[in-house]
């Protein structure tokens, strides 16, 4: 659990704050994304929840304990820490890069040895063929990998991640979102997120936290942003597609059941609302059959957005 | 060729006289040597972070390297007289600005991501410096040092002038002497010395620069 109250951050000479007043809670285990237009505090925010920054005011709790009494270095150890340029340590080999955390823990070899392992495998990297590895032996999307792991190696209940996968070309961006998605489901992490891309952020954020010049302007549940954003600003952010986009969030088994039969191509049972609208426009049809029985209709597709 | 033939019929006739001169010249150029990182590197260290001491570090530095060899060993005569110990003194204080600038240079150009990796995975300032930046720094201060070994080690040919000893004083007995042997050993001896400290801490530091950053 994070849990930041009124925290501001103003920086020496500027005329107003970076941060303004900001209260979030992000329940344990679940994730929540900062977004907001470049400038509007985002990473300040991030960077005060690990002491990065000093905040100017307000206060931090991690798991009920107050963040800015801890001693700051014990604090980031138990927090890990994702940025956009990963920041591998280019002199050491990917197993050391990975062990960095559990080291300054001063575990023992055979248990960082044994983590380094597990952590890898988690991220889809083969520790046989990667432990030995130097970073630049490796492609951005592994280097993002890497960073991932040794932001876990620690088993940290808590992770920060500024623009993780900024840096990597769209396609190997979606699948690294997709499997971060299902280790943070997976390890049951609280994440706090930061990213400037609407999609991402309702992608893996549970709630998603709008900021802007320094100021939350809506904080809610992923869906219900998209549904309903606060004001003109937040609208706008969003972009024209939001209702597309909210499709996106649900399984075709979001619907009421049909059992009338439909002809054409079926839809795997994964698929999301947004997929099946795709689906229903490409077939030019009103209802398209589901793998295992049942069907998906149009009408059923746009009473559900309309609802929200 | 007759020439070379003086300089080895020289060398075959006095092989002790050669060989304390190459060790003299080497405990010159070391000694000195060492001296000068023993300062640069620690102060380059102290002052790499700020930004007003980093600079005029750098350009003290700047002015110390355009003062030729032969007027700092002048100048420090009067104040230190002759002999071996002002001989070292000049020749780390010609060692100084390089390893000194590529020091500073070094740290100041270490990656800024993995700086901030370090500090957000919660290793303290030291670890930071011990583990990241100064390994970052390492080829830039290695190249500093070879530049520094490669001067010390020509200038330390001077160091006959205020009876520091060492290589050069064959060359200026063998001019004082009229002795072409003698004196062309001593200067082919000098030159070789430099070329080798240049191509083997040349190896040694590309070597470095494919263990700190793989390429
Ligand atoms: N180290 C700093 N010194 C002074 N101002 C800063 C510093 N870092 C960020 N700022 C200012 O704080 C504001 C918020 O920046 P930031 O948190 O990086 O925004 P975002 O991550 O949302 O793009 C900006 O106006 C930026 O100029
Ligand atoms: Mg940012």
């Amino acid at each position: 659990m994070i849990e930041l109250r009124g925290l501001s951050k103003r920086w020496p000479g500027a005329d107003r704050d970076s941060v303004a007043e900001l209260t979030l809670e992000v329940p344990e285990g679940t994730s929540c994304a900062l977004i907001g237009p470049s400038g509007s505090g985002k990473t300040t925010t991030l960077r005060m929840v690990n002491r990065l920054i000093e905040p100017s005011g307000g206060s931090i709790r991690i798991g009920g304990k107050d963040a800015l009494r801890m001693d700051a270095v014990t604090l980031r150890r138990r927090i890990g820490y994702v940025i956009q340029d990963v920041g591998l340590f280019p002199h050491w080999s990917v197993a050391a890069n990975v062990a960095t955390v559990p080291r300054l823990l001063g575990w023992d070899t055979a248990r960082i040895d044994r983590r380094v392992t597990e952590v890898l495998a988690l991220v889809g990297l083969d520790p046989a063929r990667f432990a030995t590895r130097r970073p630049h032996q490796l492609s951005g999307g592994e280097r993002q990998r890497v960073g991932v792991a040794r932001a876990l190696a620690g088993d940290p209940p808590v992770l920060l991640m500024d623009e993780p996968f900024g840096a990597v070309d769209p396609v190997v961006r979606g699948r690294l979102q997709e499997e971060v998605l299902r280790l943070l489901k997976q390890l049951r992490k609280t994440v706090l997120i930061v990213t400037h891309d609407v999609a991402e952020a309702v992608r893996l954020g549970d709630a998603v936290a709008l900021m802007r010049d320094g100021r939350l302007v809506q904080h809610a549940p992923a869906a219900a942003m998209l549904a309903r954003p606060a004001d003109a600003f937040a609208a706008e952010f969003l972009g024209a597609d939001r209702l597309l986009l909210r499709l996106s969030l649900f399984p075709v088994t979001a619907l009421p059941t049909r059992d009338a039969p439909a002809d054409g191509a079926p839809l795997p049972a994964d698929a999301t609302l947004r997929d099946a609208l795709a689906a229903l426009l490409a077939a030019g049809a009103t209802a398209l059959p589901l793998v295992g029985g049942g069907s998906v209709a149009l009408a059923d597709i746009l009473a559900f957005a309309g609802k929200a | 060729m007759e020439i070379l033939a003086q300089a080895t019929g020289w060398l075959r006739a006095h092989p002790g006289i050669f060989l304390e001169a190459v060790g003299d010249h080497l405990l010159l150029s070391l000694v000195g040597l060492a001296i000068g990182v023993a300062v640069a590197l620690p102060a380059g260290i102290a002052v790499a972070h700020r930004p007003r001491a980093a600079e005029a570090a750098t350009a003290l530095a700047g002015a110390l390297r355009t003062i030729p060899s032969l007027a700092v060993l002048a100048a420090l005569l009067p104040l230190l007289g002759v002999g071996f110990t002002p001989s070292v003194l000049a020749l780390a204080l010609l060692a100084l600005p390089p390893v000194l600038v590529n020091t500073v240079v070094g740290i100041q150009g270490a990656d800024p991501a993995a700086l901030d990796a370090a500090r957000g995975l919660g290793m303290t300032g030291w670890q930071r410096a011990v583990r990241v930046e100064l390994p970052l720094a390492a080829p830039l201060i290695f190249a500093g040092l070879r530049v520094a070994a490669v001067q010390v080690v020509s200038a330390a040919a001077l160091a006959t002038f205020i009876g520091g000893g060492g290589l050069g004083d064959l060359v200026t007995q063998g001019l004082a002497l009229l002795d072409t042997g003698r004196m062309l050993v001593g200067a082919i001896a000098i030159a070789l010395l430099a070329l080798g400290t240049e191509a083997g801490l040349g190896m040694l530091e590309r070597h470095l620069a494919q263990r700190v950053r793989g390429t």
